[in-house]
């Protein structure tokens, strides 16, 4: 089936995270600048190096029957995509047209733990029937798909912290290419526990500053030195932009290009020079139609890693050229933390929100840029944007690469 | 272990595990069609059974349980022969 090329719309926003237990709580709290990193008080925090993460901010509020058999990742998607789906002003859609893509980057890591403990102290019989439903990585999408009904396919992209945004693209794709009318399209992600806290660590990426954790996600920042975890989930609904126009759906932006690419470089160093994030970034301009000069804002990655923050910098300039530098860029995860899968999901909510409402939200702990790195991040005060194109990267481990590009029309 | 404490410890359990509402369990109930309890969530209902009753339920006989009066008869013929 070969159709004309279908424009791609936001028509709902849905999230919960360190900031706060929806959209409009979150957003307040990136205008404000307000950290979600605190102090885990867990009684096994002094089994792992690192004792800073950024929890949800407000405990999925779910019934105790039906969290029983979800693991936190796919209670966190269930709450963002009845957000989402609310504010989408619950499309009358045919189930057979409504498909979801919620990606999750480690799955439902604190179930297979937890039920590991079980196993070992408790034995065979006590192991919950659910542990599998649970713990598969394609949980929460199926978690989602069963709630809303939707029968026109399931899809659960895997690529680590460039998840979330992955499953986004792939809607984009779908819709794009009449697979699908609506799409309930993001990421999830609830991994603080030992057994995570203890891997990052071990592979240098957590950063050590744990003296004051509101301080210690700096992107771009001359004195970063790693990221904080976080956990959350970011939804969106897409949809044709025929489809909301026909039903009078509210449309929040467009989502006109995404990029994917891989750098095939090292399976968790970023490529130092960029390129294999600068292709995803032109591709996504190149779906969307657009020129570097069309872009005013870019939501970076930039998840206070020395090297990634400095690799995303090359990567925009080898993508964008000269436009790079006129670019307002922010960096969500300052104040968020890093939440791996849900990370470029919930960072697509923000960057939307920042087009439509053209401000940017000021990058949190960005006392010295770094001399290397040669972009207009903003800091101190939020900023007031031109009307134009925004970005969104996310990397991940494994070298995946993707950018989505949204447009105000 | 009386008719009725088995089923009021059972009522318990399909609450807990189900949110079933107490006033629902009755003998003639059949678990899947009536309680809406699915086939997972009936055995977190056998292996709790099991625990607050000193009772083995095995996977095969579970298959033959298909109503709430069935699982109190067969608790308290497994109650005895224990």
């Amino acid at each position: 089936m070969i159709r004309t090329p279908r424009r791609v719309v936001v028509t709902g926003l849905g999230a919960t995270t360190p900031l706060g237990g929806d959209v409009a709580s979150t957003w307040e709290g990136l205008l404000a600048g307000r950290s979600g990193v605190r102090r885990l008080t867990e009684d096994w925090i002094e089994t792992v190096p690192v004792h800073i993460a950024a929890p949800l901010a407000v405990e999925p509020p779910l019934g105790r029957v039906e969290a029983r058999k979800l693991d936190r990742t796919q209670q966190m998607a269930l709450v963002a995509s009845r957000e989402a789906w609310a504010d989408a002003g619950t499309p009358d859609v045919d189930p057979l047209r409504l498909m979801v893509c919620v990606g999750s980057g480690i799955g439902g890591v604190l179930t297979l733990l937890s039920q590991h403990d079980v196993l070992r102290e408790q034995g065979a019989r006590k192991v919950t029937p659910h542990v599998v439903p649970m713990l598969m990585p394609n949980g929460p999408a199926a978690t989602v798909g069963l709630e809303f009904g939707a029968r026109g396919g399931v899809r659960a992209p895997v690529s680590a912290c460039a998840s979330g945004t992955e499953a986004i693209a792939l809607a984009y794709e779908l819709i794009k290419f009449g697979r699908a009318d609506v799409i309930i399209a993001g990421g999830t992600e609830a991994a603080i526990a030992p057994l995570p806290i203890a891997g990052f660590a071990q592979m240098q990426a957590l950063s050590k500053r744990q003296d004051d954790p509101t301080l210690a996600s700096r992107p771009f920042d001359k004195a970063r030195d790693g990221f904080v975890l976080g956990e959350g989930a970011g939804i969106l609904v897409l949809e044709a932009e025929e489809y909301a126009k026909a039903r009078g759906a509210r449309i929040l932006g467009y989502l006109a290009g995404a990029g994917i690419s891989s750098d095939a470089y090292h399976v968790a160093a970023p490529e130092p020079n960029g390129a294999g994030a600068a292709r995803a970034v032109q591709e996504a301009l190149e779906t969307g139609d657009l020129a570097p000069a069309d872009v005013a804002h870019v939501n970076a990655h930039a998840t206070s890693t020395p090297v990634g923050d400095l690799a995303e910098s090359k990567a925009l300039y080898l993508a964008l050229g000269s436009a790079a530098g006129s670019a307002v860029v922010t960096a969500t995860k300052s104040m968020t933390g890093h939440l791996l899968g849900a990370a470029g999901a919930v960072e697509a909510v923000a960057t939307v929100l920042a087009m439509r409402e053209r401000i940017v939200p000021a990058t949190r702990n960005l006392d010295a840029l770094d001399d290397e790195i040669e972009l207009d991040v903003v800091r101190i005060d939020n900023r007031n944007i031109k009307s134009g194109a925004a970005l969104s990267n996310s990397f991940g481990f494994g070298g995946h690469d993707v950018c989505l590009a949204f447009t105000p029309g | 272990m009386s008719q009725t404490d088995v089923l009021a410890g059972l009522a318990e359990i399909l609450e807990e595990v189900a949110g079933v509402d107490p006033a629902d369990v009755t003998p003639e109930k059949t678990f899947i069609d009536d309680l809406d309890v699915d086939s997972l969530s009936m055995v977190e209902v056998v292996v709790a059974a099991e625990e607050k009753f000193g009772v083995k339920i095995p996977d095969d006989d579970v298959k033959t349980l298909k109503t709430v009066g069935d699982a109190v008869s067969y608790i308290q013929r497994a109650g005895v022969a224990a």
